[in-house]
């Protein structure tokens, strides 16, 4: 018969391959997670807020703030054929990137709708970094097939990355020692020594690039998983003073929606994901078209997507400020205060507290833009449920937009 | 300076039918082979001194209206040759000989039953075979294209359906995409007749017996045209086909330069897009043209000779989809004379060597999983019997077709491999003709990876891609590029990866002339 050793079995955890991921950052990020809101972010444990998402994005706003992006899919492209598989794959010329530049993106089906958006980071004369929400490496081997001299290698294991944003950002790195980030460009690339990484490693294995997702002044620090710990460290002992806090993803919700940045599973469905085929979105209706270069001979769903450009999108997302205070959440949108004509649907909204307006992005229909359009919302009030309708104004410009995201050198503090 | 309108890749019969098409037209062509020789499959080459071959041996279904429009009777060609029998070989001599056509279709050797099935059998086919035969030679729409030309197809395609009446067409639906497994059993008794009838649906296909796709289908397609699915070697043999397609484009200004293997295809990008603007050879020379046609297989036009970074994603991931593995082998035999067939007058019909349906659904199992069968099913004959010029005066060719040798054997194509499986199939031919062993001067196996590399043709495909239900009609070879235009302007197909088909029959260098031309 066999003997049950109890302590080892109770060290066997039968759940063990089902539970969350943790990042690289997690034993400090746990620490601070006092209100224990977790959710889950492409298999990993993720921050919804540390202690209170409000406050999270008021420092975002005003001081600086640590975004956990471990999870996000981080592919290296290299070999000779690189740039020419991704430059068929995305709809941008990325021939015309430069070294140490990084691009904003999206890439289509052969029928021209949107299989994701991300960025790309040209690290060498053939090597990029392809960055992006969900995993897509079926589709990053669907379109390498057939080139010959082409490595992509999935690292969002292997790459720990730290989103760092808000306007004391930059003050916070330059006392940290990394000379010269006062001139890193938007969409710029440097590198760093940091941290003691042992004789024989690279000198310089921090990279730091200024990009991000909140509009604003700030930066994504990119380093290998040994210095992690080591890096957060650093920055939360420079930081101290300049108000430096985790953020989640409520208050990176809140942030990008005023930046008027798309997100997966709200603005756009991934075409790759979904059921219905009319489902999915293209760059047009989602107001990319600017990422869109015809000049380019060929990119998948060129073909496709001149076809649209001629004929016009039937939905086009759109920015909303709405009359009033009770936030837009999935309301439906008409062409009249009756409600009679509906043409189209809100996407995100929210009481925006840094613009004091109530804002939203919206889908809706191109033949209806030109009219008025007419939100319906419904809000709770002490277990009542209300409806009233507002009137929608459409807004060109992102409702965030401050003039330290570009400058360079940003201001200081 | 452009010289050309049209650069054709491939001189095989489809590239030769599509060009003369185009020059008849008055456009100025140019057909760039990569062999010393047109023909393509159907190139007939020395492969022992004063002994010629070519690996498609008969003709079956060639198009009788390809034929007039090109005068090919005017350059040699006889397209009124009687088919020659079908015979069952059966170990005992009791052979079943099928013979004649349409009407006169004769059956020999099996039981009255028998008999009296296959003339019934026969007719409701030939139905099925002229209800379809419209549709090979047109080209079939683009699903969603609401255009009134491809709505009539579509509308006559129904028409004809519905003439069949209610129960053929109910039966049409039924069979279309039977195993002839199931076709035969419900249909014959006889083993070996079940065996030799199903052989046109599977032969050149990844399929077997059980298999369910387009094995009627494809038996359908070789009974269009006016032999109903016999076959025949032309006076002159099959190298009369070829000499006439090429006299015919010659004599329209065609002009054909063998030797000149096509390198690449010539891309031109701009804010307008991409166009194919000509063709660079493997010496590296580039001639430009106002489109190039292709008529070697999709994947190797599209995978190599185009290049993915012209194409869409999704579109070069069905290219490479395409399933493109030949499973037959060729052998041929140099006799010292006529072989002696048992209890046959003489060898002059088209043999099959398959005693039931088993034996070649067994072989078929062991060509899928990367082996050549123990027990070989063949189609073997004596073209030399009805060209004299194949062979020295006295002696013959033996050409046989070995059906599920594969294209990727297992441990590759070693000489002891070949070795082995020349004997086998030298062996298995001695059960008819035993005397044979003590004629054969010179033996010539062609697997298919030997006509991949001889005739440039991915996997030694007969059909350059499985004839199959989901590669067929409109889906040939894939969506997008089934009307023999593809995604980048300027570059058309003409081979028989594109509808209707392989063999030799000319309907996708018809079609795609008449597409070009518009």
């Amino acid at each position: 018969m066999n003997t049950v050793n109890r302590a080892d079995n109770e060290a066997i955890d039968p759940y063990a391959e089902e539970r969350l991921k943790r990042t690289y950052f997690y034993p400090r990020a746990a620490a601070l997670n006092i209100r224990d809101a977790w959710f889950v972010w492409n298999g990993y444990k993720f921050a919804d807020c540390y202690y209170d998402a409000e406050y999270e994005y008021f420092c975002v706003r005003n001081s600086c703030a640590t975004y956990d992006i471990c999870p996000m899919q981080k592919y290296i492209v290299s070999g000779a054929d690189a740039e020419t598989m991704l430059n068929r794959m995305v709809t941008r010329d990325i021939s015309k990137l430069n070294l140490n530049r990084v691009t904003y993106l999206c890439w289509c089906t052969d029928a021209g709708r949107m299989v994701d958006d991300g960025t790309i980071f040209k690290l060498g004369a053939d090597k990029f970094m392809l960055t992006c929400g969900s995993p897509s490496l079926a589709w990053l081997r669907k379109s390498a097939f057939g080139f010959e001299n082409l490595s992509i290698v999935d690292m969002s294991d292997k790459i720990a990355a730290l989103a760092f944003q808000g306007p004391t950002t930059c003050e916070v790195l330059k006392q940290m020692g990394l000379d010269g980030i006062d001139t890193l460009k938007p969409f710029n690339i440097m590198h760093f020594p940091f941290g003691d990484s042992g004789a024989g490693s690279d000198d310089k294995p921090l990279m730091v690039s200024r990009t991000g997702f909140t509009g604003d002044l700030g930066y994504e620090l990119w380093i290998k998983p040994e210095l992690a710990l080591q890096l957060w460290d650093a920055l939360y002992a420079t930081g101290e003073n300049y108000g430096i806090q985790p953020f989640g993803e409520v208050a990176t919700n809140m942030a990008r929606l005023e930046a008027g940045f798309i997100m997966p599973g709200m603005e756009f469905n991934e075409a790759l994901k979904t059921i219905h085929f009319q489902h999915d979105h293209s760059p047009f209706e989602l107001g990319l078209s600017w990422l869109l270069d015809f000049k380019k001979p060929h990119f998948n769903g060129r073909l496709a997507l001149l076809k649209e450009r001629d004929a016009g999108p039937e939905y086009t997302l759109v920015k909303l400020d709405i009359e009033g205070n009770k936030p837009a959440e999935e309301s439906h949108l008409y062409s009249d205060k009756g409600c009679n004509h509906e043409i189209g649907y809100v996407t995100s909204a929210m009481w925006s507290p840094v613009v004091k307006a109530n804002i939203a992005l919206a889908m809706v229909k191109t033949k209806a833009l030109k009219g008025d359009i007419w939100a319906e919302i419904y809000y709770g009030k002490e277990l009542r449920h209300n409806s009233k309708q507002v009137k929608c104004t459409l807004k060109q410009q992102p409702f965030w937009a401050p003039a330290r995201r570009r400058a360079t050198p940003p201001p200081a503090y | 300076m452009q010289q050309y309108d049209t650069i054709i890749i491939g001189a095989g019969h489809n590239g030769l039918v599509c060009a003369t098409y185009l020059a008849q037209e008055g456009q100025r062509v140019l057909v760039l082979e990569a062999s010393d020789t047109p023909g393509g499959l159907a190139a007939t080459r020395e492969f022992f001194p004063g002994f010629k071959a070519s690996v498609a041996h008969t003709v079956s279904h060639f198009s009788a209206k390809v034929a007039r429009d090109l005068k090919l009777a005017v350059h040699g060609f006889d397209s009124a040759t009687a088919p020659m029998p079908t015979v069952g070989l059966n170990s005992a001599g009791e052979h079943i000989v099928l013979s004649g056509t349409g009407a006169e279709a004769e059956i020999n050797g099996v039981s009255a039953e028998d008999a009296t099935s296959y003339r019934g059998y026969r007719q409701l086919l030939q139905r099925f075979a002229e209800l379809l035969e419209p549709f090979w030679l047109k080209t079939m729409p683009r699903v969603g294209d609401t255009r009134l030309s491809s709505l009539l197809t579509f509308a006559q395609l129904g028409l004809k359906l519905r003439l069949l009446g209610k129960q053929d067409m109910g039966e049409f639906m039924r069979v279309a995409t039977l195993p002839a497994r199931d076709l035969m059993d419900e249909n014959f008794d006889s083993e070996l007749l079940k065996a030799m009838l199903s052989w046109d649906g599977l032969i050149g296909s990844k399929m077997a017996p059980r298999s369910p796709n387009a094995t009627v289908l494809a038996l359908l397609y070789r009974m269009s045209g006016e032999l109903g699915g016999a076959h025949a070697i032309p006076v002159g043999g099959i190298e009369s086909l070829i000499g006439a397609l090429n006299s015919a484009a010659a004599s329209t200004g065609v002009e054909v330069k063998t030797g000149a293997r096509v390198g690449r295809i010539l891309i031109e990008g701009s804010e307008d897009g991409l166009r194919a603007t000509g063709v660079e050879l493997a010496n590296g020379e580039q001639i430009v043209a106002g489109r190039v046609v292709s008529s070697a297989d999709p994947q190797r036009t599209f995978l190599q000779l185009l290049g993915v970074e012209y194409l869409e994603i999704e579109f070069s991931n069905r290219i490479r989809r395409l399933r493109c593995e030949g499973y037959v082998a060729k052998l041929h035999l140099a006799l010292d004379g006529v072989p002696n067939f048992e209890g046959l007058a003489k060898p002059d019909g088209r043999m099959i060597i398959a005693a039931d349906m088993d034996a070649i659904e067994f072989a078929y199992d062991d060509a899928k999983y990367g082996n050549y069968s123990q027990q070989l099913v063949m189609e073997i004959l004596v073209p030399s019997l009805h060209q004299e010029s194949l062979a020295p005066a006295g002696k013959h060719v033996l050409s046989a077709h070995i059906m599920y040798v594969p294209h990727k054997l297992k441990g590759g194509w070693t000489e002891e491999a070949r070795a082995i499986l020349v004997q086998l199939a030298i062996d298995t031919v001695a059960i008819y003709a035993p005397a044979i062993r003590a004629q054969i001067l010179h033996s010539e196996l062609l697997t298919p990876l030997d006509l991949e590399q001889i005739h440039n043709v991915t996997g030694g495909h007969w059909h350059h891609t499985e004839f199959s239900a989901d590669q067929l009609l409109m889906m040939r070879p894939t969506y997008e590029a089934a009307q023999y235009s593809t995604p980048i302007p300027g570059l058309y197909l003409c081979g028989a990866g594109s509808h209707p088909g392989g063999g030799l029959m000319g309907g996708p260098g018809h079609n795609a002339a008449r597409q070009i031309l518009g």
